[in-house]
């Protein structure tokens, strides 16, 4: 294969800057694909991709463009997910590119994650060109955004294509663009297989489909393959390239290439993202640099709604994990939701597509408690545990102090919202940092925030406090010694471990009256009253009283009536049904999210 | 022995919290054609028990159609069946649509108990109802009434309606003790979907986009009681009542002695009763049976022709399975302030009531719900208040 003839790229973007319609373009542009086979955008196949208009997987496809020059070059257009719940995973798609393509919105100019995205690409030594997409809105400002780019971000932007991926303007440009600009690959063809893998898929016929960019080698049928961290070794059954929405078989891979191996292996863990895969009878000397063990950031506790459906949710779970090495579970036991499952999560994000995935795709009614982060928690006797689950926290006798994740966060805003943004950071016991102008209207803030505070409602609040302006993006700093407590919460004075969470003292009793109102809110009266109480240390901090039922009785019922009045008994009963039994007091499912909802002002 | 209900669908104008099967008539054409239909269903109706100890004709008004016409029907009936010699022939009447005359007639023809819907006594309460009679249009039939010979009257009452106060309702019950039935239904106002209520109080937003301001208006002014005045209002009730010499025997139910009504005990107990007429509904040994509810249907249906019930294609049959019929017994039978008998649930379903409720029985017990005393099980003071709570407890799974 020759290299010169490659192009191994992604776009990089802010969310809804047009980067997966600009992607469709391009692969109707290089004619791959007849109209009629597009589907409206054919990178994002997940239905709940489709539906948040977001890319959550990452996804490739090899297209053959004929450029000016006469020559038929090889196009890998390797999709990136937009989330920061997913950065990893982005780290790695970059490092199998050799260029991006930037794309900013003309009207909404650089936001956080286009800052955080390039920052990313230029770190992996990617050339990165800009390219102006929305040129057609009547808001369109291309000149300043140009301008932007070349201030803040630093890299040439004079040239850019002005393009409208939606209606098609000036693609071409794009087209001519990733030839000129992106580097053709130089590996070594004769050199001992090393690969990166930067995606990897479970199918229920082939065993694991590893996404692989070729740095060096070869890689055919036959081949014995080793992954280097995770050392699984396996015999290459097919090896191939990526059409539009399907595997196309292929002879070989060699240096240069981006393509798909096949090797009958079972468990997408043993083909992490970032894993170096070589030859195992010729390895090459050392690994691709840059794996990490991905980590959970977010943990909560899934449940059945009805106990019975506790093995469908496990064979969900395990389902999903082929797919998504990234997902963890463990059984729990709840006293108050029965048998289910502790789940990490890369972040909040990739928890609601698990639950909805779960809800959806199997059908199941599930009952999440509130998400939270892992805890360092240090013992007198020196130990340390990480924390996943709050009823776990040990007795404050044995506990020396406790530690939280921090983030570095960037939040872009334009000047009117500064002050708002700054007292939401500061209420979230946000430090800041820097402050930096990058136009005469818009601020990047720099903060650094405790992970726990910004994981339930800190993008709801930032957006709502900015009319939709501020974005936002984070990276893990590390984790910092904190005063925390568990905040409990007693129903009919008894404690309902579901409902307890970790919060930082000074907090406690702001939660503990927020929840204590919000669950008066869900819980349905009852015959007598329902205490809500929210404790700190077996000291009450808040409480609230559901008031008891005064009445709910049928005045009439006579012979025409009974048929209606047992449906209306049946309705009740049915709606008791789904909630859940805590002592004598039935509490609706979803009050154990409520603490997701407590920002609501 | 069984109960007939006949059901005369006619009334003057649709009160504006109704959700019975009613509508407003002024053509006799078609009301005679109903009648024609009436009796030709009661005619082809197969039956084996014939014997009748009570007949309820109720509405929608009865009392739009002329003593004639009520007398047709009743001349049917003693052509088919064989009326017991204490029937209760119970006829519902509204203030403002009969006449001394008519109401000797009524009682002529057989009529034995009249239920007279009042609602209430204070003229602004009706009319906010959309009644369309006044208190003293009610006084009026209620001494025509018993000039006519009739000694066992019911009144309807309606409490927590629309901008009613404690007080006012007090006025009304007093003015009903004075003048002295022998039977009082007092109901709590039920806000029904697909009624304008429904779409004022309630949440049916079908009827409050057919609302116009105006109405919408003048009803944000007239709010319903809350819970705990609408209390005070039941228990108000019992009170007055209780010492004007009446007993409370149903949730809303008052009588004096000897006066408790025949025909709706039978409903309560879980007797055969056989309905005639739109959407009546029936129950004879353990088949529910619905007539269909468009007149013209029915009409059309009973008037070519000569089909025996079972093979009516209009009627909606169930037959009830031990279970449901487990569950009626409970859940109508404590309706009734005398409760249901433990030994009779077992003569009845040959299991026994503990083997089938029991966990339920104990919880109930233990919440102070219901009462067992020694073979009777009732609801408590409490237990009436949450009835619903209580009552669908007993619901079986299937």
């Amino acid at each position: 294969m020759d290299q010169s003839k490659i192009r191994n790229f992604c776009i990089v973007a802010h969310i809804d800057h047009g980067k997966s319609t600009l992607a469709d373009r391009i692969i109707e542009k290089t004619g791959l694909l007849t109209e009629r086979e597009m589907q409206e955008q054919v990178l994002d196949n997940m239905d709940i991709e489709r539906e948040r208009g977001i890319t959550i997987k990452a996804q490739t496809v090899r297209t053959v463009y004929k450029a000016k020059d006469g020559e038929e070059y090889i196009l890998n257009l390797i999709d990136t997910p937009g989330h920061v719940d997913f950065n990893y995973e982005v780290s790695r798609a970059l490092a199998a590119c050799d260029g991006a393509i930037l794309v900013v919105d003309a009207a909404q100019g650089i936001e956080a994650q286009t800052l955080a995205n390039v920052y990313l690409a230029l770190d992996h030594d990617l050339d990165v060109f800009p390219v102006i997409n929305k040129i057609d809105l009547p808001s369109a400002e291309p000149e300043r955004v140009i301008e932007e780019i070349e201030d803040v971000i630093g890299i040439e932007a004079q040239d850019a294509p002005l393009i409208s991926a939606k209606n098609g303007i000036n693609i071409e440009e794009v087209l001519e663009a990733i030839v000129a600009k992106v580097p053709a690959p130089t590996g070594d063809e004769d050199a001992p297989l090393k690969a990166l893998i930067f995606d990897s898929l479970y199918d229920s016929y082939k065993g694991v489909i590893i996404f692989c960019r070729l740095r060096d080698g070869r890689v055919k049928k036959g081949t014995r393959i080793k992954m280097m961290a995770t050392g699984a070794e396996a015999d290459v059954v097919e090896v191939g390239i990526f059409g539009a929405g399907q595997f196309i078989p292929a002879d070989e891979l060699t240096a240069g290439m981006v393509g798909y191996i096949t090797a009958s292996i079972k468990n997408v863990a043993d083909t992490a993202v970032g894993d170096t895969v070589t030859d195992a009878g010729n390895p090459c000397s050392e690994a691709l640099p840059g794996y990490k063990k991905v980590q959970s950031m977010v943990y909560c506790g899934m449940y059945p709604a009805d106990g019975a459906h506790y093995p469908d949710l496990r064979d969900a779970l395990e389902k999903l994990q082929l797919n998504d090495a990234s997902l963890h579970y463990e059984p729990e036991t709840s006293i108050a939701l029965g048998f289910g499952f502790r789940c990490g999560f890369l972040g909040l994000l990739h928890l609601e597509i698990i639950q909805e995935r779960l809800e959806r795709e199997y059908n199941l009614d599930l009952v999440t408690t509130a998400p939270g982060v892992i805890y360092h928690v240090w013992k007198t006797d020196g130990t340390m545990i990480e924390l996943t689950n709050p009823s776990n926290l040990p007795d404050p006798s044995e506990i020396e102090y406790m530690e939280e994740p921090v983030v570095n966060a960037e939040i872009m805003v334009t000047t009117e919202f500064v002050g708002a943004i700054m007292k939401l950071c500061q209420e979230r016991r946000g430090r800041h940092i820097d402050m930096e102008y990058t136009t005469a209207t818009r601020v990047l803030l720099k903060y650094e925030l405790p992970l726990n505070e910004i994981i339930y409602d800190f993008f709801d609040a930032l957006k709502s406090r900015s009319r939709g302006y501020a974005s936002f993006d984070y990276e893990l700093k590390g984790y910092e010694r904190s005063e925390l407590v568990k905040l409990d919460i007693l129903i009919n004075r008894e404690e309902v471990d579901a409902l307890s969470f970790i919060v930082h003292k000074d907090s406690a009793y702001e939660r503990g009256r927020k929840m204590c109102e919000k669950l008066k809110e869900e819980i349905p009266r009852h015959m007598f009253e329902v205490p809500i109480q929210a404790a700190v240390g077996g000291k009450i901090i808040a409480r609230e009283t559901v008031k008891a039922m005064r009445k709910d009785v049928l005045a009439k019922c006579y012979g025409g009536d009974i048929t209606r009045k047992k449906k209306l008994l049946e309705k009740q009963k049915e709606g008791k049904k789904r909630m859940r039994q805590i002592g004598t007091v039935t509490v609706p499912q979803k009050a154990f999210m409520s603490v997701l909802k407590l920002d609501s002002e | 022995m069984i109960s007939l209900y006949i059901h005369i669908p006619f009334c003057i104008r649709k009160c504006l919290y109704c959700d019975f099967l009613s509508f407003p008539c002024s053509s006799d054409g078609l009301k005679n054609k109903y009648i024609d239909a009436l009796c030709n269903e009661i005619e082809l109706t197969e039956v084996e028990d014939r014997l009748v100890g009570s007949i309820f004709i109720g509405g929608g008004t009865p009392t739009t159609l002329d003593p004639d016409q009520i007398g047709r029907i009743l001349d049917k009936i003693r052509e088919k069946f064989t009326l017991s010699i204490a029937i209760e022939i119970t006829l519902e009447c509204n203030p403002g649509t009969t006449s001394p005359e008519n109401l000797i007639q009524l009682y002529r023809i057989g009529i034995n108990r009249l239920s007279i819907g009042l609602q209430s006594s204070i003229d602004s309460e009706l009319e906010a109802l959309g009644r369309i009679h006044k208190y003293s249009d009610f006084v009026n039939t209620f001494k025509w009434a018993r000039e006519a010979g009739f000694e066992n009257i019911n009144v309807d009452l309606m409490s927590a309606l629309p901008g009613q106060s404690l007080e006012n309702y007090k006025n009304t019950l007093t003015n009903v003790v004075k003048m002295n039935p022998e039977h009082v239904s007092a109901y709590s106002l039920i806000v029904e979907e697909n009624t304008v209520f429904g779409g004022i109080y309630g949440d049916d937003k079908s009827v409050i986009e057919k609302l116009d301001d105006g109405i919408l208006a003048k009803y944000k002014n007239l709010p319903l009681p809350d819970e705990d005045t609408e209390r005070e209002m039941y228990y108000l009730t019992e009170e007055v009542l209780t010492e004007a010499g009446f007993h409370r025997y149903e949730i809303s139910n008052y009588a004096k002695d000897g006066y408790e009504c025949k025909h709706n005990k039978v409903y309560w107990t879980g007797g055969d009763y056989i309905s005639f007429g739109i959407g009546a509904s029936s129950y004879v040994k353990g088949v529910r049976y619905n007539n269909i509810s468009n007149v013209n249907a029915y009409i059309n249906e009973w008037n070519q022709g000569s089909r025996p019930r079972k093979d009516n294609i209009y009627c909606d049959i169930t037959p009830l399975s031990d279970q449901d019929m487990m569950e009626e017994y409970m859940f109508v039978g404590l309706r009734l302030m005398e409760g249901i008998s433990i030994s009779g649930f077992y003569d009845k379903f040959g299991v026994a009531m503990r083997d089938v409720y029991g966990h339920v029985l104990e919880k109930l017990v233990s919440e102070g719900l219901i009462i067992v005393e020694e073979d009777i099980l009732k609801l408590s003071k409490r237990g009436i208040d949450v009835s619903n709570l209580v009552l669908c407890e007993f619901l079986l799974d299937n």
